[in-house]
């Protein structure tokens, strides 16, 4: 059985203090995730000994280079049970894979007066690059409303369906209430009505087993820095008929087959939405980060999580004034938002800093979700593998002092 | 007790002198921080010389955002508006009496930003107004 302490050595940041005699109290794993020795040396040993461009060159390192990126690419498509590296496209994000899905596929097979669905939960990278083709082609977007209990309104996600819909995209797991929504079967509603389906994988693929064939989902989005992995390298899975079908994203460099001055071949999958220099470093260190999880194992990894996320919910709901915006246990993944009767969330946020407790405060990218609770930011702890019951209580302490401050 | 947040900070922010809205008045301006939703409003009366004779502000945010602009009308009281276009970044942190890194100022010259734009009748409030130096 595998202790949380043998975990935290992996990570040489847990081990900082943020000042002389103050310990670091990671909880904005949400926002970014902190990176193992296995990631961090993964990458340095590319570096240090097998740096080239990748794809063109003949010589040693480039074959090497080449090989590691590409071995990344299996490991994640293995990691997520796509049927083929073909389907696994690296991206900066999760948001170049959403802006990817809307620009390639968005422009070029849908029409004015087509439907897209979307939910009130989702993060701007799911908002904004739809309303940019909402504006430019005259699409019309609709929302599945986020109830009371936070979870989505699943009675007008069927009512919306009769719309015949082009595309639902929704979050897999919000990253303000932590709702868990139930793709399997949003997914298959939207296929029985004749929809696409994407979903963005940012706070679900690095916490729990996410298998794209068992959902049967067209496009997934996901990050790498928030699984263990480095910044600017994400993931767009696509179902390799629907990417055969698109048209290419960027264009430039190792996109193509065959370019003649007035015209260009495009080059096949996954290939053909890569344009210039990629993340080299940062799709092999994604590979190691994908390998510290399994051997980790996502069931752990979830099993860890929510029996943090339910000690916590449990400790904060003890705060008097504490409102929390999320499910309950259940329905929810690592992250809990918050506020404090009388305390700006930015103010919450500045003193448990003092604490060396790292929170996030504000609208977490999801202006509007706020909005519709008529507040203006939240303050959110999150957690991921490493947390610890001990720093639940130490932000727990550190609510506490901040009531005694503005009591 | 954390340096930030001194007690001044905490007793205007908890009950500030200020806070209100004038209506009638002679200048109003409002704006917000997009980073944190705050959001300040100010309102002033001025005599017949362009002294600042009562002011208000109203909205919501942080105790940063929120002692600040009550500590800055405050400091106006009896101003010529020439005088209020002269304000800096400087005066605010020592009406504050805190150093603030480069997030927490926004917050802290919110309302300045907000009165200067109001006293010069721009019609947006522009960060180098009160001389930021960030975004």
């Amino acid at each position: 059985m595998l202790s949380v302490e043998e975990i935290r050595r992996q990570f040489p940041i847990l081990h900082r203090q943020v000042r002389k005699g103050v310990p670091l109290i990671y909880l904005d794993s949400a926002a970014t995730s902190q990176k193992p020795l296995q990631v961090i040396e993964t990458m340095q040993r590319f570096y240090q000994l097998m740096n080239a461009n990748i794809h063109r060159g003949v010589h040693t390192l480039a074959e090497e280079s080449t090989a590691a990126y590409e071995k990344a690419r299996e490991k994640i498509a293995s990691f997520i049970g796509a049927s083929s590296t073909k389907e696994v496209i690296f991206t900066r994000n999760t948001t170049e894979a959403i802006n990817l899905v809307a620009y390639s596929w968005g422009r070029k097979f849908l029409q004015p007066g087509d439907v897209i669905i979307l939910t009130e939960m989702e993060h701007h990278s799911n908002l904004v690059p739809w309303q940019i083709l909402s504006s430019e082609k005259g699409i019309r977007l609709e929302f599945i409303p986020v109830q009371e209990d936070f979870l989505l309104d699943l009675d007008v996600y069927r009512r919306l369906l009769e719309l015949r819909p082009k595309l639902v995209a929704f979050t897999h797991m919000s990253n303000v209430l932590g709702t868990i929504n139930p793709a399997k079967d949003m997914i298959r509603l939207a296929h029985e009505a004749g929809a696409l389906t994407l979903i963005d994988g940012a706070q679900s693929v690095p916490h729990f087993a996410v298998n794209v064939r068992d959902l049967d989902v067209d496009f997934m989005a996901f990050s790498g820095h928030k699984m263990c992995g480095p910044t600017g390298i994400g993931v767009l899975y696509g179902k390799q008929e629907l990417l055969e079908k698109m048209p290419p994203f960027l264009g430039g460099g190792d996109m193509i087959k065959k370019v003649l001055l007035r015209d260009f071949v495009p080059n096949t999958l996954p290939h053909k939405f890569e344009a210039g220099t990629p993340a080299i470093a940062e799709a092999i260190g994604l590979g190691a980060a994908v390998d510290f999880l399994q051997e980790i194992g996502m069931d752990w990894v979830l099993a860890h999580e929510q029996e943090i996320t339910a000690y916590g919910l449990e400790r904060l709901s003890e705060i008097p004034g504490l409102k929390i915006f999320g499910p309950d246990a259940s329905h929810k993944g690592g992250v809990i938002s918050f506020t404090m009767q009388g305390v700006h969330p930015h103010d919450v946020a500045q003193i448990l800093d003092q604490d060396g407790i790292a929170v996030r405060a504000g609208h977490h990218c999801a202006m509007p979700l706020h909005e519709k609770f008529h507040i203006p930011a939240t303050t959110r702890a999150s957690f991921y593998l490493y947390s610890r019951k001990e720093e639940v209580d130490l932000l727990v302490a550190g609510l506490e002092k901040i009531l005694t401050i503005f009591g | 007790m954390d340096d930030l947040y001194r007690e001044v900070i905490i007793e205007r922010y908890k009950n500030p002198l200020y806070k209100g809205e004038l209506d009638p008045c002679d200048i109003r301006f409002e704006d917000e921080n997009p980073l944190c939703g705050d959001h300040i409003r100010i309102d002033l009366r001025v005599d017949d010389q362009n002294r600042v004779t009562e002011a208000a502000f109203s909205g919501h945010g942080c105790a940063i955002s929120q002692a600040s602009a009550d500590l800055l009308l405050e400091s106006i009281i009896g101003k010529s508006l020439d005088e209020v276009k002269a304000l800096t970044k400087e005066d605010v942190l020592d009406l504050l009496g805190i150093e603030l890194g480069p997030v927490r100022l926004k917050c802290a010259l919110l309302s300045l930003k907000v009165l200067k734009a109001g006293v010069y009748g721009l019609g947006e409030a522009p960060d180098d107004l009160v001389g930021e130096g960030i975004e």
